[in-house]
């Protein structure tokens, strides 16, 4: 059994606004179901006394104080934008979505 | 605008058929100096995109910190909430495909929120022809969660400002990466027909205990507050939960009464049309009193979270979170009952306050030396009046509980007439100084010259030959005539129970 299907690539790039043709589509979830394999190789060496982590480092509670620090000028932040307008990104028009 | 194309039906009617429930979410921004995870400035008000870094936008290799003040705000929300705080709890990537977060995901908080199980009581006023009794209700916190603020869109094309024909869209991330607490209760039954009256009373209370923890402007106008309202209805309290919808963003504590109201009516004409309730996001507007339909929840609603591998986990000392549990304020309702009793206030004298949003007002201007009654007056009265005429906030006027209070000596002392502490006022406002400076640089005081009092009352006399006879003859109401002429000549700067006194005494003697 393959670990993705095509139906479930097809929904990952809905949600990534991509575009994608059936040829496409069929060759990725190929692709990714090979990605998945590999990976799935970690769960073969899985036991009962090593918990699931999603830091490999044993750190906790880092933190900075409330002090502001200097950051970006307008100009700066919007120097690697493709358009601005008014000292705002300028976007692509959104329709029927809000977050 | 009607609703799925069926119609309202009448709230009073609506509630005798189905039982609502809510649910409210509430975001809270704090007032920390500086973002969630980075050092950027968090002031109101900038100009667009300088209040930015490299993490507020996103930028490849730009790594998150947690600030360590949102983190003990968060905390002691919590623990005002009546919450549980985690021993160990993870931030989360919330993924999402819109351009107000422009590294495309929300960090939040998702199976481990900081804060949860908790409660607040909320004191529900009666309605206001007293039809409805007054009555307490226990609103359950489900959680309360560390995330981020987004940046704001501004729609340009079609009808500019909104999103539905815009051509394009501009984004400013000022706001994106302030710190923001979601406070999520748990559905609210049994409220009946005073569910409207319940969600006002918890926004109200969430936003007084906040206030109180000193840890967010809550300024609901502008958007540091803002409420999230989930309404169903069902056929009976022992059915099932409904389908519910989701009212973004109402932004007052009239506008949460309003939309639960609102969404009442329009949920019982979907179901009496026998067709059933959308779970979708739906939009208040403030201008109509109506909600429209938005995006309707669907996959699109996948937000694939995952552990931010960029934060580590948070594990709060127990210690330190009992340090701060010390640091709590009284609650605002006991605080309320114990200022009332204080004050000497009657039950609408003291909601009056309440509802002007004087009370911390009239508590420093007491603190300042005034008497109670004298700083309600002038903080539920002139200074109310002031504030409405200019939009702004009581807080906002240019004039503090001290100076309010020195204003009050003044009067006291016999100096100022109400008259000329109204116009004392106008040049505090005006920025031209304290009490005694205005009243000095206006010249304002009462005439306290009692022989200038004199003159006039005599020249008054001379000049009214007619009325002095009147009054000889026992007309010693027509005495007004004369007190009316000498406070004329004073420019208004006597005190009208001397002049009395004198006009009496001279025309008598």
């Amino acid at each position: 059994m393959s670990a993705i299907s095509r139906a479930e690539v097809e929904h990952l790039a809905r949600l990534a606004r991509i575009d994608m043709t059936d040829e496409e589509l069929d060759r990725m979830a190929g692709q990714l179901d090979a990605v998945l394999d590999a990976v799935a190789q970690v769960a073969s060496v899985v036991t009962d006394d090593v918990p699931a982590t999603s830091h490999p480092v044993p750190l906790t509670n880092v933190t900075r104080p409330d002090v502001v620090r200097p950051g970006l000028s307008a100009e700066e932040a919007l120097a690697g934008a493709p358009e601005a307008e008014d000292g705002r990104f300028r976007v692509p028009q959104i329709l029927g979505e809000e977050a | 605008m009607s609703a799925q194309g069926v119609g309202l039906v009448d709230y009073d009617e609506a509630v005798s058929r189905f039982d609502p429930v809510l649910g409210l979410e509430v975001h809270v921004e704090l007032n920390t100096k500086t973002k969630m995870f980075s050092g950027a400035p968090t002031e109101f008000g900038a100009e667009p995109n300088t209040q930015v870094d490299p993490t507020s936008l996103g930028l490849p290799g730009a790594m998150p910190v947690l600030n360590a003040k949102a983190l003990e705000s968060a905390i002691r929300i919590g623990l005002a909430l009546n919450c549980s705080i985690a021993e160990r709890c993870r931030f989360a990537r919330k993924n999402y495909f819109y351009p107000d977060m422009p590294k495309n995901f929300q960090t939040s908080q998702y199976d481990e929120p900081i804060a949860f199980d908790g409660h607040l009581d909320v004191d529900v006023p009666a309605s206001e022809d007293g039809s409805k009794p007054a009555f307490t209700y226990r609103v359950q916190i489900e959680r309360a969660h560390m995330e981020e603020d987004t940046g704001k869109s501004l729609h340009v094309g079609g009808s500019t400002g909104r999103i539905h024909g815009a051509e394009y869209s501009l984004v400013d991330y000022n706001r994106a990466g302030i710190p923001l607490i979601e406070i999520v209760t748990r559905p609210l039954e049994g409220t009946g027909d005073r569910a409207p009256d319940v969600a006002r009373a918890y926004v109200a209370a969430l936003r007084d205990l906040l206030r109180a923890l000193e840890v967010s402007d809550v300024k609901m106008e502008q958007g540091s507050l803002r409420c999230d309202v989930n309404l169903s209805l069902r056929p009976s309290p022992d059915a099932p939960l409904g389908t519910r919808s989701e009212t973004k963003n109402v932004n007052s504590l009239r506008s949460v009464e309003r939309a639960v109201r609102y969404e009442v009516s329009r949920h019982a004409a979907v179901l009496d049309a026998g067709r059933k309730v959308v779970q979708e996001t739906r939009h208040w507007h403030e201008d109509t009193g109506l909600t429209t339909a938005g995006r309707e929840k669907s996959d699109a609603e996948d937000y694939r979270y995952f552990p931010e591998p960029d934060l580590v986990p948070i594990e709060p000392d127990p210690a330190w979170v009992e340090q701060l549990r010390a640091t709590l304020p009284e609650p605002p309702a006991q605080r309320r009952k114990r200022l009332q009793a204080e004050w000497g206030f009657s039950d609408p004298e003291f909601r009056d306050t309440v509802n002007a949003g004087a009370v911390e007002l009239v508590e420093a201007t007491v603190a300042a030396g005034a008497p109670p009654a004298a700083a309600r007056k002038w903080w539920t009265g002139e200074l109310s009046r002031r504030a409405n005429a200019e939009g702004v906030e009581l807080s906002a006027l240019a004039v503090t509980p001290a100076a309010v209070a020195d204003l009050q000596a003044l009067v006291d002392a016999g100096t100022l007439t109400d008259r000329l502490a109204r116009e004392a006022l106008d040049g505090m406002l005006a920025g031209e100084g304290g009490a005694a400076e205005v009243v000095a640089a206006r010249g304002l005081a009462v005439v306290s010259d009692e022989s200038a009092l004199v003159a006039a009352v005599d020249a008054a006399i001379a000049a009214n030959p007619g009325v002095v006879e009147k009054i000889r003859g026992g007309k010693v109401q027509a005495a007004g005539a004369l007190i009316g002429a000498v406070m004329k000549e004073m420019g208004g700067k006597a005190d009208a129970a001397r002049v009395r006194e004198l006009v009496v005494e001279r025309v008598g003697a």
